[in-house]
């Protein structure tokens, strides 16, 4: 009989899982030429999810943390890039306002990529400055605090109108996300998760994760490994948020609400957190079944039907299979009283 | 606008919302000290019982006390729902399983209210009795204010009498303080988690009552900034504390009053933002809140 995990565990992981991205991306690469504008848009969308749901992983996955914040963060970064890369013909005309001078002023309009990258700093900073009071306690604080912080961001994209405008949102924001983007930066998240899951960092996260009194009697510092985890979750959070900006061309400060943070949550708990593939597959079932819905929704008329499967399936899961579609069942965990 | 009078009618109406919060953390900081679970659904449990409301009162045309026994009725019941299909299966794994439950169960909740009575608000039927105004020097109210708060604070002492006086009031405060010890002594935990949920959820039913009663208005999506809220006003008081929670809910009342009340105009939409800006600080200044202790792992 043949043997897959004998076979697996002699090629190397790396060489296997060079040979996958390949495939992924000549996939792409045909996919591209070959299917619609809209279908090719749902593929993107993807790959923009995967790096939403990756991030929030190692924070709520490996680290044992729960965000809830993500939705926020991935609205700083649309936000951004957004505001960083619209043209500056345009500003005028949309009446997006002018850049301060230490982002170049009011005759730059930044390429694509730094933009990201700057949301992607600007989503981490706020992480940084808000998790490092917060972590210090419990984690079930950081689920509200988290929360609150999205709120709040929401709060503020809706009432800054001289920057966000309001309740309208931008749009005309240039589409520079295509499905190469999309996935070369889903790509990137997965590695980067990745390495730090194999390294001292992440054995350090799941340490704290599964006891974090006998992580720190290792000589853990769990403050230091949450916060680092909590605030690179918000980074790739806030790149997710610049691709999703530029790949949808439009955004709103209704695009970032709770239904978003759910979302990914979901597509988390679903693939199976603390695994590398769960949020991955996760991600491509959400973002199918929603593509899917939709026009049923439309045409049955019953509004919030995404939702309520969503939920149900959040909750199926939790209760039959908790540990998701893809995740081994932890022993270890302490069964805490009652 | 700073004159005594504007003070007094803000207070006032400070108190008035703090009520109400303060009835849902009440709840909540049972169940929590109970499954250590921010039971995010509790929210939801607040437009159950408003709706409730409409349809006993304004569709079936019941007398108003009637209504008021069903909604408690319904909060009772959705108590016992939760804790049958939720939590009895989740309760022992990891804590933040339970959270991630509960998390599903508002969403379910929500979207099912959404379904059933549209996404529209509806014009909440405040019954007639409740709804007159009395205008006096320093202070302007109508009567479901003065509903609200002896209502509430009635809940609250009978609350409390429960939690102190009678025999499954103990269990429940000794299953909060550990419930491996206390299923030592011969509790039955599992009954007082039931009886937390059912009391809990009864609770935040007639909350749902006063809520759209005072804000004129409901609809399917109303319960999550108050859920989220109530946990705030858990935190202001100190987690794990009874009287705390119902002081925390009253204290938040008043600063959401005051920071819409006294600040400019343009800052009133950030309602909701001030009040975790001021979650957020007190995690910060003094994370074991007013009456609360250090919690230990």
């Amino acid at each position: 009989m043949l043997d897959i995990k004998a076979i697996f565990s002699k090629v190397d992981r790396r060489l296997l899982a060079g040979i996958l991205v390949a495939l992924l991306f000549l996939c792409l690469w045909i996919a591209n030429a070959a299917l619609s504008k809209y279908v090719i848009f749902i593929v993107s969308l993807i790959g923009v999810y995967i790096v939403a749901a990756e991030s929030l992983n190692l924070t709520n996955g490996y680290t044992g943390l729960f965000s809830l914040g993500h939705a926020g963060f991935m609205a700083v970064g649309a936000y951004t890039s957004a505001l960083l890369t619209f043209p500056v013909k345009g500003r005028e005309m949309f009446v997006i306002p002018k850049l301060p001078i230490f982002l170049g002023g009011p005759e730059a309009a930044w390429p694509f990529l730094p933009a990201l990258i700057m949301g992607g700093i600007f989503a981490a900073v706020i992480a940084a400055a808000v998790g490092l009071p917060v972590l210090r306690l419990r984690g079930h604080y950081l689920s509200v605090a988290s929360l609150g912080l999205m709120v709040l961001i929401a709060a503020l994209a809706m009432n800054l109108r001289d920057l966000t405008r309001g309740s309208i949102g931008i749009n005309s924001i240039p589409t520079y996300t295509n499905v190469w983007w999309a996935y070369v930066s889903a790509v990137l998240t997965v590695y980067v998760v990745w390495r730090i899951v194999k390294s001292s960092f992440g054995r350090a996260m799941k340490a704290i994760r599964e006891d974090e009194i006998a992580a720190r009697v290792q000589g853990i510092n769990p403050l230091k490994y949450k916060l680092l985890s909590f605030t690179i979750g918000a980074f790739f959070a806030g790149i997710a948020g610049g691709l999703y900006a530029h790949l949808s061309g439009a955004i709103r400060p209704y695009a970032f609400s709770f239904n978003m943070t759910f979302q990914i949550v979901i597509m988390v708990v679903l693939g199976g957190q603390g695994t590398i593939a769960g949020p991955v597959v996760g991600a491509t079932i959400i973002t199918i079944l929603r593509y899917v819905m939709k026009p049923l929704e439309e045409a049955l008329g019953i509004y919030g039907l995404v939702e309520l499967v969503y939920a149900t399936l959040l909750i199926v899961t939790m209760l039959r299979k908790p540990e998701g579609l893809l995740g081994r069942r932890r022993i270890s965990k302490k069964a805490e009283a009652p | 606008m700073f004159t005594p009078e504007y003070l007094i009618q803000q207070t006032f109406n400070g108190i008035v919302f703090g009520a109400m919060y303060a009835l849902l953390a009440l709840g909540m900081t049972v169940i929590y000290g109970i499954l250590r679970l921010i039971h995010f659904a509790h929210g939801a449990l607040i437009t159950v019982g408003a709706f409730g409301f409409y349809l006993f009162f304004a569709v079936l045309g019941l007398p108003f006390p009637a209504a008021i026994v069903l909604i408690i009725g319904l909060g009772a019941l959705m108590g016992v729902i939760l804790d049958v299909v939720a939590y009895k299966k989740a309760v022992g794994g990891p804590e933040v399983s339970m959270l991630i439950t509960s998390l599903g169960f508002y969403i379910l909740i929500e979207n099912l209210m959404k379904l059933i009575v549209s996404p529209q608000p509806y014009a909440f039927p405040t019954p007639e009795l409740l709804d007159r105004i009395y205008s006096m020097p320093a202070l302007t109210f109508r009567t479901i204010d003065i509903f609200i708060i002896a209502t509430s604070i009635a809940i609250m002492v009978f609350f409390t009498l429960f939690v102190k006086r009678t025999k499954m009031g103990v269990a429940m405060r000794a299953t909060a303080e550990s419930g491996e010890a206390a299923r030592m002594v011969g509790i039955n935990i599992g009954r007082v988690i039931s009886i937390s949920f059912i009391i809990a959820s009864a609770i935040a039913g007639i909350t749902g009552f006063m809520w759209g009663a005072k804000y004129g208005q409901i609809s399917y999506n109303m319960g999550f900034m108050a859920g989220v809220k109530a946990f705030v006003a858990i935190v202001i008081g100190g987690v794990g504390s009874i009287p705390g929670a119902m002081l925390g809910g009253f204290i938040l009342g008043i600063l959401e009053m005051f920071s819409v009340a006294f600040l400019p105009p343009g800052y009133a939409a950030y309602r909701d933002g001030i009040v975790f800006f001021i979650l957020i600080l007190i995690l910060i200044v003094k994370p074991s809140g007013i009456l609360g202790q250090k919690e230990v792992e």
